[in-house]
Order: C-alpha cells, then sequence, then structure tokens
C-alpha cells in the first residue's frame, strides 16, 4: 500500500467520525459561545451575562453547590465501588461473575427519571426508610432524607456506583495475578501489597470512572430537580431556569460555558490518567 | 448577516433538522399538529375530535413560554397549527408574528367567564389573537385534615411559624412574587422594581418555612403523600384531579386574594390547516371540549366558558359556583417588563439559594 492510499484510508475512516464532531459538537457549541455574547433584550455584543455570573451571588452559589455535590458523589462512589469490583473479580467465582455482573447494571434498566422518582418514595417521610425506623423505635420523628442534598447525592451515588464498578472491575480483571504473588514473595503484606502495587496499577480505571462521574453528575438535571427538592440550585437547574419563561438562551449559553470549563478543567486534572495510550 | 443571527441560525438549522427527523415519520398535511401543556394530550379529550373530523391531533408538550416559544423558532414556517399559551404571553407571540387573528363571530365570547377574557393580552390592536380556555388560581392548597381551613383564609400564614416545615413552594416564580406582593398590600399589576426589596422579604419568610420548592407533578406528589400540608402556589390544578383519591385536599382564596392563572389557544399565522385549526379551537370552545379540558387527566382547572358540561360532581370539586366570588378577590398574574422580569426571576433564584 502506497503512503498516498494509506493517507486517503486514514481519513476516509475518521472523516465520519469528524462530520459528527463538527454537526453536533463544534458547530452547536461556536453557535453557543456566540448567542452568549448577545445578551437578551440587549443592543449588541456585550460580556454582562458571564460578567453576571461573578457578580451575582445566587449565580456563583450554584457553581459551588455543584462542585461540591459532584465531589462529595464522586467520592462516595469511588469509596464504594471499588470494594464491590473487588468483590467481583477476586472472590466471586468465575462462573458466578457474570450473572453478578448483570445484577450489578440492572439500576441501569429503569428510566432515569422513574428511579428519581423511586427513590423520592423511598426517602419520604411517610417512606420506606422513615416507616422502619419508626416502627423499630429507632426514632421517635421522620426524619427529613427527601427533599435535601443528602437525597441528591443518593440518587447520584446509586447509579455511579455501578459505572465505576465496570470501570474499576475491567481494570482489575487487567491485572496479572502474578503481581500479587510476586509481591507476596517479596514479604509485602496483602494490605502492603494493594497499597503499593494493585492500587496504583489500577488508579488510570479509578480516573476514568471518576472523571465520568464528575462529567456527568455535574451537568445533570433530573436528579438535583427531583431529589433535591429545590431547595438549592445547582448550575443545569440555574440553567434550564434561564429558558423555562423568558427563553434566555443568551444567558443559559454563557451559564452552560462556564460549566464546560470546569469539566474542561477537571479534564486536565485527570488528563495524566485519562489519556489513551499509543502502542 | 450578523454574528449573533448566525449563530441562531446555526443552532436553529440543526435542531430544525433533528425536529423534522422526529416529526417525519408521524406528521402528514391533514394532520393537525398541536403545541400544548399537558392537558391537551389527554386521549378522552383528543380522540372525539379527530374521529369526528378523521383527522390524527399531533401534540407537542411544552413547560413555559420561553420553551414552546424556542420550539418555533427552531421549526420551519406551518409545522404548527394551533398553540396553548399563558394569556398574559399572548402578545410575546403576536409580537413576533406569530399568529393568526381569530374570528369573534365564530366562537363562543359570550360563553366565556368575563373575568377571564383577559382581553389586555388576548386582543392586540383591536384584534384577537387568544382565547382563554381554562383558568384557575395560584393560592393556596392544603390538606383539611392536618392543616385549619380557617388558618388557611390569610396569605399571612405562609410567613409565620405555625406550618414551618410543612409548606412546599409551587416553584414559578410569577404567581408565587404575585401571591407574596398580595400579601403586603400591593397589586400584581402594578408591581415596579422599588416593590422587590419588600417581595424578597416576604419570600425568604416563605421559603425559611418551606420544605421544598416544588415543579408541578412534586407538587401533586408532595400534597398527596403527605409531604406537605399546605402548598403555596396550589389551587384546583392540584388538588382536583386526586380530590376522589384525596377528598381532604382543597384550596381556599385568602381574604388578601389569589393570583389567577390563564392559558389561551391560538392559531398560527402560518398554519397549513387553518380551517381545521379554527374547527379544533372551536370543539376546545365547546360545552363538550370544555368538560374534558377542565377535568384532563393531567391536571384540572376551571373551564373558561360557563356553557362547560361538567357534571355536578365535576362541579362540586372544582368549586364552580363559588368562582363569582373568588373571581371578584383573584388578581392577574404579574406581567413585567423584560428588564423586572428578569429582576424577578433573579430574585427567585436568591430565595431558593437562601438558606
Amino acid at each position: 500500500m502506497t503512503p498516498g492510499t494509506a493517507s486517503r484510508i486514514g481519513w476516509a475512516s475518521v472523516t465520519p467520525a469528524l462530520l459528527w464532531t463538527l454537526a453536533f459538537f463544534a458547530l452547536p457549541f461556536l453557535a453557543m459561545a456566540i448567542v452568549s455574547v448577545y445578551p437578551k433584550g440587549g443592543a449588541g455584543f456585550s460580556l454582562a451575562n458571564y460578567g453576571q455570573f461573578f457578580t451575582n451571588p445566587s449565580y456563583w452559589r450554584a457553581m459551588t453547590n455543584s462542585i461540591e455535590v459532584t465531589a462529595i458523589v464522586t467520592v462516595i462512589s469511588v469509596l464504594l465501588a471499588y470494594p464491590f469490583a473487588w468483590i467481583l473479580a477476586f472472590v466471586v467465582p468465575r462462573r458466578w461473575q457474570r450473572l453478578a455482573l448483570m445484577l450489578a447494571v440492572l439500576p441501569f434498566w429503569t428510566s432515569y427519571v422513574v428511579r428519581s422518582y423511586a427513590w423520592l418514595l423511598v426517602l419520604a417521610e411517610k417512606g420506606v426508610i422513615n416507616t422502619s425506623l419508626l416502627e423499630l423505635g429507632a426514632i421517635t420523628e421522620p426524619l427529613q432524607l427527601a427533599n435535601t442534598r443528602t437525597a441528591t447525592v443518593i440518587g447520584f451515588v446509586h447509579f455511579f456506583v455501578m459505572l465505576l464498578t465496570l470501570t474499576i472491575y475491567a481494570n482489575l480483571k487487567q491485572l496479572s495475578p502474578n503481581y500479587r504473588k510476586a509481591a507476596a514473595d517479596l514479604g509485602a503484606t496483602p494490605l502492603q501489597s494493594f497499597a503499593h502495587v494493585i492500587l496504583p496499577l489500577t488508579l488510570p480505571g479509578i480516573m476514568v470512572g471518576a472523571f465520568l462521574t464528575f462529567v456527568l453528575a455535574i451537568g445533570d438535571y433530573i436528579t438535583p430537580q427531583i431529589l433535591g427538592g429545590n431547595n438549592e440550585l445547582l448550575m443545569p437547574q440555574l440553567i434550564m431556569m434561564q429558558i423555562g419563561r423568558r427563553g434566555d438562551f443568551s444567558s443559559a449559553s454563557a451559564l452552560s460555558i462556564i460549566l464546560m470549563v470546569v469539566v474542561t478543567l477537571a479534564y486536565f486534572a485527570c488528563a495524566r490518567w485519562l489519556r489513551i495510550e499509543r502502542a | 448577516m450578523t454574528l449573533h443571527s448566525l449563530a441562531c441560525r446555526l443552532a436553529g438549522a440543526s435542531i430544525a433538522a433533528l425536529t423534522a427527523f422526529g416529526l417525519a415519520g408521524q406528521a402528514s398535511a391533514a394532520d393537525l399538529n398541536a403545541l400544548v401543556w399537558c392537558d391537551h394530550a389527554d386521549p378522552n379529550l383528543l380522540k372525539p375530535f379527530e374521529d369526528a373530523n378523521g383527522i390524527k391531533v399531533n401534540v407537542k408538550e411544552f413547560e413555559g413560554t420561553g420553551a414552546g416559544l424556542a420550539i418555533i423558532e427552531q421549526s420551519q414556517p406551518g409545522d404548527w397549527d394551533v398553540m396553548v399559551i399563558d394569556s398574559i404571553d399572548v402578545p410575546r407571540g403576536v409580537e413576533r408574528g406569530l399568529f393568526e387573528p381569530l374570528p369573534e363571530d365564530q366562537l363562543p365570547m359570550a360563553d366565556l367567564f368575563p373575568e377571564v377574557k383577559m382581553d389586555a393580552s388576548t386582543v392586540v390592536d383591536g384584534k384577537r389573537y387568544g382565547i382563554t380556555e381554562k383558568f384557575g388560581y395560584n393560592t393556596i392548597g392544603f390538606n383539611k385534615s392536618k392543616a385549619d381551613p380557617q388558618d388557611m383564609q390569610s396569605l399571612a400564614v405562609l410567613t409565620g411559624d405555625k406550618y414551618k416545615g410543612r409548606i412546599a413552594i409551587y416553584d414559578y416564580y410569577l404567581p408565587v412574587i404575585g401571591m407574596a406582593a398580595m400579601a403586603i398590600g400591593k397589586k400584581t399589576t402594578e408591581l415596579t422594581e422599588a416593590d422587590l426589596p419588600a417581595i424578597k422579604e416576604v419570600l425568604t419568610k416563605m421559603k425559611a418555612n418551606a420544605k421544598a420548592v416544588t415543579d408541578v407533578v412534586a407538587s401533586q406528589t408532595a400534597l398527596a403523600t403527605g409531604e406537605v400540608d399546605v402548598l403555596v402556589g396550589g389551587g384546583e390544578w392540584v388538588t382536583a384531579g386526586i380530590a376522589k383519591e384525596n377528598p381532604d385536599l382543597d384550596f381556599s382564596i385568602p381574604k388578601e386574594g389569589a393570583v389567577l392563572w390563564s392559558q389561551s389557544l391560538a392559531m398560527f399565522k402560518d398554519s397549513k390547516n387553518k380551517d381545521m385549526a379554527l374547527k379544533f379551537i372551536q370543539y376546545i370552545m365547546s360545552p363538550e371540549g370544555q368538560a374534558r379540558l377542565a377535568t384532563s387527566s393531567c391536571y384540572w382547572g376551571m373551564p373558561a366558558s360557563s356553557k362547560a358540561a361538567l357534571n355536578d360532581e365535576q362541579k362540586a370539586i372544582l368549586r364552580f359556583a363559588e368562582q363569582p366570588e373568588f373571581l371578584k378577590r383573584a388578581q392577574p398574574y404579574p406581567a413585567p417588563s423584560e428588564d423586572l422580569d428578569k429582576k424577578m426571576q433573579d430574585l427567585w433564584t436568591e430565595m431558593i439559594q437562601a438558606q
């Protein structure tokens, strides 16, 4: 094959992906960027929509709320998913692993909205948790669980633990058992073997899952809207609010771009682990 | 072409292509395409019209005028035939050149409750562009087995301590700001920027008492499940539809008044099916159509026509006989200027973020 032919085949292979990215990311992003600097009802070009984010405390608060919730969700999800993935990979007998994995992804089969409303009923004042605790005598008054940040975190964690489990499980399964054997031969305790050998080797899987969790959670509207009870606004809710009645796409675009900047920064923070290795 | 219009066209072209792709499988020239609120998607409402006219009504639901206008901007002229819109927002559609004047002589204008004709909004430059089809109140919805109905006769109860933690606030800034304004003796139609600090004070007190700020579905769920006992901004639209299952749910019109919501039907100027669009509007405004719309499975509301063919039980649930008295105390939605609207929305944002 001549270099020219190889080049043409290469371009032909990547062209659909490039066109897709151009049509569904680059052009819409460009449109959004331009719309964001022409405020609704304004005379022309202005950075007012960006300015309001930094000058209006309730807008700024939405971003800090989003980052706090997303960080909490990511950390809890990793802490729960890692041992779960470990058990799936190394403790569950091989013949049961397929079933266990299927059970792990079972929550994905339910509609995201339905799942959130289901959690609302579980966490409600007369929901399963409060009723059980009251009947057991553990509490005398129902706990305020629904319509709180805690409810939002629970809804998110339920979803993302599964996602993280899959990414970490895939990473763990790729590890040769010889690493653990070699560490043991060299006198490492199981804990030392995990801390100094297994964990560093599975860090890329953790970071990929954590990054996906961060990106998906920080841009999610449904879970905080249904479970959070609107007692605080996160960025996606603030963005939707601009559109609902007023149709202020300019302000919504500016806030969306600011959110994208945060996600980009998160990417750079994780880039060391997210890069695709080339052969 | 300015950069801004180029951007709008870029975004519009992308979304229009997707919208057209999505509609291609279901729409045909003989269909009626309706941009509606969820109450119009009830088969019990649409089927009699479809059967009588041998036509399919394709509905697309939306919430909020802004979202509706965005769908229109992303569509091709002629894609839509009729639209449901907040009565106060009819002029926004007229300004954009979207609507066709309606022939008053072919509509049952005389049957409408006079207070809900909303001519200040639905008539522009002497031409009628919208006809009110349904109305109700953003007021106090409550569970009368948990909350004292006497307490619900004043808006002051929403800022007092008695129901702290047992209140939800309907998440729509215009009607609740209207209620806050009435609580301090302001008229909803005369609000200015100078009134906002006092309104903020009322909203902040309401928020301190509230367990949640809820959308339509969550509002109904919160009241129905007993999560809260009082809903600020609630009314028959929350309680009537589930009255049979929850007969304790009710609403009051406090002494200070309530905010009157009303929805209108409008016909698109570029409709390719104007005769059928008018027939649809006439059907919705007929006594049978009004009764079915008023008792739609999505939410109930008062029919705009006093001739609606509701049975006695339905009339009792909607408190039909009390409407003249309710309407005397009702005030219209605030209809702020663009600038004041933005400030009101920001005020709402501050209220939600307040801890």
